[in-house]
């Protein structure tokens, strides 16, 4: 964000998006971080979009040309990583699992961000007794248990079980409870931190309504720390999502492949020494969330001055001497701190 | 009320003192008003989980319906209370909670209150033994962590940390359970304890409930080794997960206070990297480090709830499911709102315990 504002208009826009503009000014370890977020975020995408045409079989497969699967097999050629006790491709309902990850990752932030945010803009700008109110109902959600929330909600919505978009909506409205009031935070606060700035006030004087004012003027300004939480809420996402399927409360096997889901099959087995119907599917899920985490834990570092490593004053291209450049920077950093 | 979240968020420097003599009041008032304020949370939690249950229908269709014949199911209805207005009902709910009686459970017809001691006591065993686990390793790898900012060790725990955060509870307690249990197999699978001690353990005259100290004050060795040698695995699993955040944690608090004046001027006169970061550094780093630990107390029970049910221990979080599969929200309904109960609670003792470490930390 700060590289943005000093290099100011002469950058062409492409340089000044988010993700670009976080992986210019990294060097060395961030940068390393950055980029490895990024391939396992990408893959992750990829995946998801591609899966029919990816896997072999259907999510809910149990029988091709040559007869019905057989149950619990370790992996052959026939099914390169096994079959679950119900007589699942695993190698498929790990890539079909990505799907359904994806989707409800989308739509549970986007709903919690549409109303968080609202939310955010209208408590903060009016203040009064609707934001007391409304603060404290977020502070109360936001320190109970989110999976205990998530699972009452599932409950409530779907009684537990139902089908493909059925199950994704009662997961993303489920996921988003727990999600919305961290947006509500952060907007509000900054919603009040702007309200004072004199653009604000000149607008006012100009005599803008306050819908313009919020739409126009904070909306803007308040949102620039949202791709962060963005990618921090999409990987607690997924294992809200997990975690939901996991406990029997998710969607059911027939109707999408869900990796919680599969995890929780996969207990039982593992007693019995039987592996690979949980290891596949719960290292994507630890695959996936590191990418995300990753990827906002490197824009935050980003982000703050104190944390981002610096390049050397000439060195222009992230070259391997820019490590070198970053090091003596931060020892120059701690000193100066 | 922001102070109830933001409060500990708040960087020492942020309080200036002027703000301090403005205010003037004293600990004794603090710690008052502070308590004041967790009524209005779990108020809000009763009153949202209530109609949240409620919005399904009442709890005795939904966890009879269809195994009574519609008469019967209409008389228990109507015995129960089901049948009057929703806002009577509530009202009668809230006093019920505020007097301490939460119900009976409609599946096996026990007091919840009962229920809520009976299994809690086994999540508790569950949740200290894993806070110990979180904590021995936290803290001392977040203190080398901020020692050795950006270098090779660094990287590598900060990527452990990431990883304790991204494993879900469940499939790192299933990975356990394949190399420990089942192909090395040192440790049991499941359970608290084997059928054998937990007969021992339920013969005896006053139990507290907690396996390992009831083991301990019969004197019955085996069983401790028994029970111990049950816990490592949950303990472990719901350990790391805390341990990551509390590495984090203490990594950025500690390098937070390492670029202090006074951590300068002791620097400057020569005192060591060692001890600048474990005796200058890291007491005032503790404050927040101690009010975000006291936050985690809800991932701890919501990663409880998955670690019990992972190996069948049978505490709190795996009768919930079994409660949520039997569809008996009443019990439900308790649970959830006895476990809102315990993280406001605990959100108020760290409040205060904070407060008696930092007398800035005051209205």
């Amino acid at each position: 964000m700060n590289a943005t504002k000093v290099s100011g208009r002469k950058q062409p826009l492409f340089y000044r998006l988010p993700v670009i503009s976080h992986f210019r000014s990294s060097v060395g370890l961030q940068r390393g971080m950055l980029v490895t977020g990024l391939v396992l975020s990408v893959v992750f995408l990829l995946v998801a979009v591609f899966a029919p045409w990816i896997a072999p079989y259907g999510f809910a497969q149990l029988s091709d040309a040559a007869g019905p699967f057989p149950t619990q097999q370790p992996p052959s050629p026939a099914h390169i990583w096994g079959t679950t006790v119900g007589g699942y491709d695993v190698y498929s309902r790990v890539l079909w699992g990505a799907q359904t990850a994806a989707v409800v990752i989308i739509v549970a932030v986007a709903m919690s961000i549409f109303l968080g945010v609202a939310l955010g803009l209208v408590s903060g700008y009016f203040g009064g007794w609707l934001d007391r109110l409304l603060v404290v109902i977020a502070d109360a959600i936001y320190a109970f248990p989110s999976l205990l929330l998530a699972i009452v909600m599932s409950i409530v919505i779907s009684h537990g079980q139902s089908s493909f978009w059925g199950g994704i909506v009662a997961c993303s409205i489920s996921i988003s409870v727990v999600f919305v009031p961290q947006y509500f935070r952060v907007i509000r606060a900054e919603t009040i931190r702007l309200k004072a700035e004199p653009y604000v006030e000149s607008a006012k004087v100009v005599g803008a309504s306050s819908i313009r004012i919020m739409g126009r003027h904070i909306f803007k300004n308040a949102t620039r720390t949202l791709p962060l939480i963005f990618t921090l809420n999409a990987s607690e996402a997924i294992l809200t999502l997990a975690g939901l399927g996991f406990l029997g409360f998710g969607i059911e096997p027939t109707s999408a492949a869900e990796w919680g889901y599969d995890l929780n099959k996969a207990i039982a087995d593992a007693s019995s020494g039987i592996w690979w119907t949980g290891v596949y599917p719960g290292t994507a899920i630890v695959l996936t969330v590191l990418g995300l985490t990753l990827v906002g834990e490197s824009i935050n570092d980003l982000n703050d001055p104190r944390l981002r490593g610096r390049k050397k004053a000439v060195a222009g291209k992230g070259g391997p001497d820019s490590t070198a450049g970053a090091q003596t920077a931060l020892e120059a950093e701690s000193r100066v701190l | 009320m922001t102070t109830l979240t933001e409060a500990p968020l708040n960087d020492a420097d942020g309080l200036l003192p002027s703000k301090k003599k403005s205010s003037g009041g004293g600990l004794g008032t603090y710690i008052l008003v502070r308590f004041f304020l967790i009524i209005p949370t779990i108020f809000i939690l009763v009153t949202l989980v209530f109609f949240l249950m409620r919005v399904i229908g009442d709890p005795i269709t939904a966890a009879q319906g269809g195994r009574l014949p519609p008469e019967a199911l209409a008389q228990r209805i109507h015995e129960a209370g089901y049948d009057r207005p929703i806002l009577v009902q509530y009202l009668e709910y809230v006093g019920q909670v505020a007097t301490g009686n939460f119900g009976t459970t409609i599946t096996d017809r026990r007091p919840v209150v009962e229920m809520i001691i009976t299994f809690g006591t086994a999540t508790l065993e569950l949740a200290i033994n894993a806070l110990i686990v979180a904590l021995l390793v936290g803290i001392p790898l977040g203190l080398i962590s901020a020692y050795k900012r950006d270098k090779a060790p660094d990287a590598v725990l900060r990527f452990f940390a990431i990883l304790c955060y991204a494993t879900p509870v469940f499939f790192a307690g299933l990975l356990m359970k394949l190399a420990f249990s089942v192909w090395l197999g040192w440790l049991p699978v499941a359970g608290r304890a084997s059928t054998r001690t937990e007969l021992a353990m339920g013969s005896l005259a006053a139990p507290t409930g907690i396996y390992w100290l009831d083991a301990l004050r019969s004197g019955n060795m085996a069983a401790y080794g028994d029970v111990a040698a049950h816990s490592v695995l949950p303990a472990l699993t719901l350990g790391l997960l805390t341990a990551g955040v509390f590495l984090r944690l203490v990594r950025t608090n500690v390098i937070g206070t390492l670029g202090k004046d006074y951590v300068e001027a002791g620097r400057s006169r020569g005192v060591s990297n060692y001890r600048l970061v474990t005796k200058h550094a890291y007491k005032p780093a503790l404050i927040p480090i101690i009010t975000v630990m006291g936050l985690q107390i809800a991932l701890l029970l919501g990663g409880a709830v998955l670690t019990e049910s992972t190996f069948e221990w049978k505490g709190l979080g795996y009768q919930l499911v079994q409660y949520l599969n039997a569809r008996d929200f009443v019990a439900v309904q308790g649970i959830v709102v006895m476990l809102a109960v315990i993280v406001a609670v605990t959100n108020f003792i760290v409040d205060v315990v904070a407060a008696l470490i930092d007398p800035r930390v005051r209205y």
